[in-house]
């Protein structure tokens, strides 16, 4: 990037590259797609200016979304992107959000992309599994897309939790892509009754190693947090969620304190490994 | 036009330019900047994240993140809420501590950044200030120390020095003891009469006044009845305070003769020359750094064609040409 005021770049050699994945970018985006895929749930489908220039979002990153009357931008989490065509699934939880819900195809968002830490499909091994609770099944998507085409013998299994069966999201996106796909509802009025963390349980039981996965990655809410960290026999990362101000590393606005010192879950974060959570 | 506002400049490219719109150079206590637009403390880290995403040499220079003697992690979390304009942060001082900004921080910051940095330093007693002082005191990368007596966001220090002329004094002499570098005093909008709290400073051997800092607020979340922010309250910013940051440049202007930093919702060329006009020499731009991380480099690129449209040639001539 050129100075406007100097005109041409201080010599000062490259500047290094800070960040695993493409840096983060300001762009347009017009939203070709915006409606409800489930109860409580929309997809959102935006078409990228300019894209990344041929670099790829990581699963697990997000984009800052400018939202038009509000100061601060929001957070969603990537569902998938491919080609410069953004997917994301939320839920309308706040003024944000809400906004988002009632847009229309052909308006344009500012986004900032893309944003964070996200999960290592590096680590999955032959037989991870992914536990989604929630909107936090939709960044799941794009790392079983990655995980499969770096490794298409990998067994997916993807144990998701809603509350009611109207609620489902991406089950048939999950079983095209070859997962094993279990679905777990609160009311028991689809799939399972009870929690997508229950499903850790089946594979450890009468595994052979007595773990039953190489490696689970999840995202959801707290309590399911909580049930995974009591029932995990292996290793594995959460994807968590914290107020932010910038998004990008600046304002030291969602620093958590980690076994490794601070995270801010914006630029280090959101996705922390299981080994460095304090849990308090 | 007062005193200050027509300190000479030695640069003789600048005196030569005198086409409306050319001459964005100002001198802030005895250092020349290109441009007086400076991404203020706490919304710009130690600046090489953001050379990965502009040359961040364009900038007039930077304030970087408040550093205290020994690291903190700061407060708890939620300590960001959105507000109508702008956000309430309760971040509370994070940062690694003055040992680790010297010995890391400004040897990545060397790599990316020519120019000098401005440090802006925090405590919570007056050894605190002169320890962190003389930590920095020795590196030659920063030209100003900012000294913070006006942080919201922790208790036992911070805010309660600038709210007190005497404490402001004794933390402003203090330092002065320890540094040859010019040392700028950021005081808080949280007082009575601000002039009083900077004529202090100015007394006390201050070389300018930094204002404002954040203003005290809140937000109640009105599904959980509770503080939006974990500690209840912390600093707004952003447009919404603008007016009130303006006022208060154009006090203190009048009340001091040494160089005033403007700052307080800056977010356009346009508002860097009103600061400007107050009386501010130099303009600090924060919030807006977190909504838009290139929107210092657009200020920037953006100020020739805001001078054209209000007739200026010469940006260092307007300081403080509202004052009646």
């Amino acid at each position: 990037m050129t100075c406007p005021q100097i005109g041409k770049k201080a010599n000062l050699g490259p500047v290094p590259k800070l960040e695993k994945g493409c840096v983060m970018k300001k762009l347009d985006a017009i939203i070709t797609e915006n409606k409800e895929v489930a109860k409580n749930y929309l997809k959102m489908v935006l078409e990228v200016s300019g894209g990344l220039g041929g670099e790829e979002v990581l699963p697990g990153q997000f984009v800052n979304i400018e939202i038009p009357g509000l100061y601060l931008r929001r957070p969603i989490s990537v569902c998938n992107y491919e080609a410069g065509k953004l997917t994301l699934v939320y839920k309308p939880v706040g003024s944000g959000t809400e906004h988002m819900a009632g847009m229309k195809p052909g308006e344009k968002l500012d986004l900032l992309m893309p944003l964070g830490h996200g999960f290592d499909p590096a680590k999955a091994g032959e037989r991870p599994v992914l536990i989604g609770g929630g909107a936090g099944s939709a960044p799941l998507y794009l790392l079983a897309r990655t995980i499969k085409a770096a490794n298409p013998k990998a067994q997916i299994t993807v144990l998701l939790g809603f509350n009611e069966k109207a609620e489902v999201l991406l089950e048939a996106e999950f079983r095209a892509l070859g997962a094993d796909v279990t679905v777990y509802t609160v009311d028991g009025s689809y799939g399972t009754k009870g929690f997508a963390a229950d499903g850790l349980d089946s594979l450890t039981q009468g595994a052979a190693d007595a773990v039953g996965y190489t490696y689970f990655y999840a995202c959801g809410p707290m309590p399911m947090f909580r049930a995974i960290e009591a029932k995990a026999k292996g290793d594995g990362e959460y994807s968590f969620e914290e107020r932010m101000g910038c998004g990008f590393g600046a304002c030291m606005g969602c620093s958590h304190k980690t076994k490794n010192g601070y995270k801010r879950i914006c630029k280090d974060g959101p996705v922390l490994s299981r080994g460095e959570i304090l849990w308090d | 036009m007062t005193e200050k506002s027509t300190a000479k400049t030695k640069d003789s490219k600048a005196k030569a330019s005198r086409t409306e719109g050319k001459n964005t150079a100002v001198t802030l206590c005895g250092i020349r900047l290109d441009n007086p637009v400076i991404p203020a403390s706490g919304t710009f880290g130690y600046g090489y994240e953001f050379a990965q995403y502009y040359d961040i040499n364009c900038l007039g220079t930077f304030s970087f993140k408040g550093t205290t003697l020994e690291p903190r992690f700061g407060n708890p979390t939620p300590r960001i809420a959105e507000c109508q304009s702008g956000l309430i942060n309760s971040v509370g001082l994070q940062n690694p501590g003055a040992h680790a900004v010297v010995s890391e921080e400004l040897p990545k910051l060397a790599k990316v950044f020519k120019k000098k940095v401005m440090a802006n330093v925090s405590g919570f007693s007056k050894e605190d200030y002169v320890e962190t002082v003389k930590i920095l005191e020795a590196t030659e990368q920063i030209g100003w120390l900012e000294i913070n007596i006006s942080c919201p966001n922790v208790h036992g220090g911070g805010m309660a020095f600038g709210t007190d002329p005497k404490a402001a004094a004794e933390i402003t002499k203090a330092v002065r003891g320890v540094t040859k570098k010019p040392l700028i005093i950021k005081l808080t909008p949280n007082v009575t009469d601000i002039t009083e709290i900077a004529k202090a400073c100015e007394e006390a051997g201050a070389d300018g006044i930094s204002l404002i800092n954040t203003m005290l607020g809140m937000r109640i979340d009105l599904k959980t009845k509770r503080p939006v922010i974990a500690n209840t309250m912390g600093g707004y910013s952003g447009p919404g305070v603008f007016p009130v940051a303006l006022r208060m440049v154009y006090q203190v202007a009048r009340a001091v003769k040494i160089p005033v930093v403007g700052l307080g919702g800056v977010s356009s060329a346009e508002n860097v020359i009103e600061m400007m006009l107050a009386g501010a020499t130099a303009v600090q731009v924060g919030s807006a750094n977190l909504v838009n991380p290139y929107a210092c480099r657009d200020i920037v690129s953006d100020l020739p064609r805001a001078m054209r449209k209000c007739g200026i040639g010469t940006l260092e001539k307007i300081i403080g040409a509202a004052q009646l």
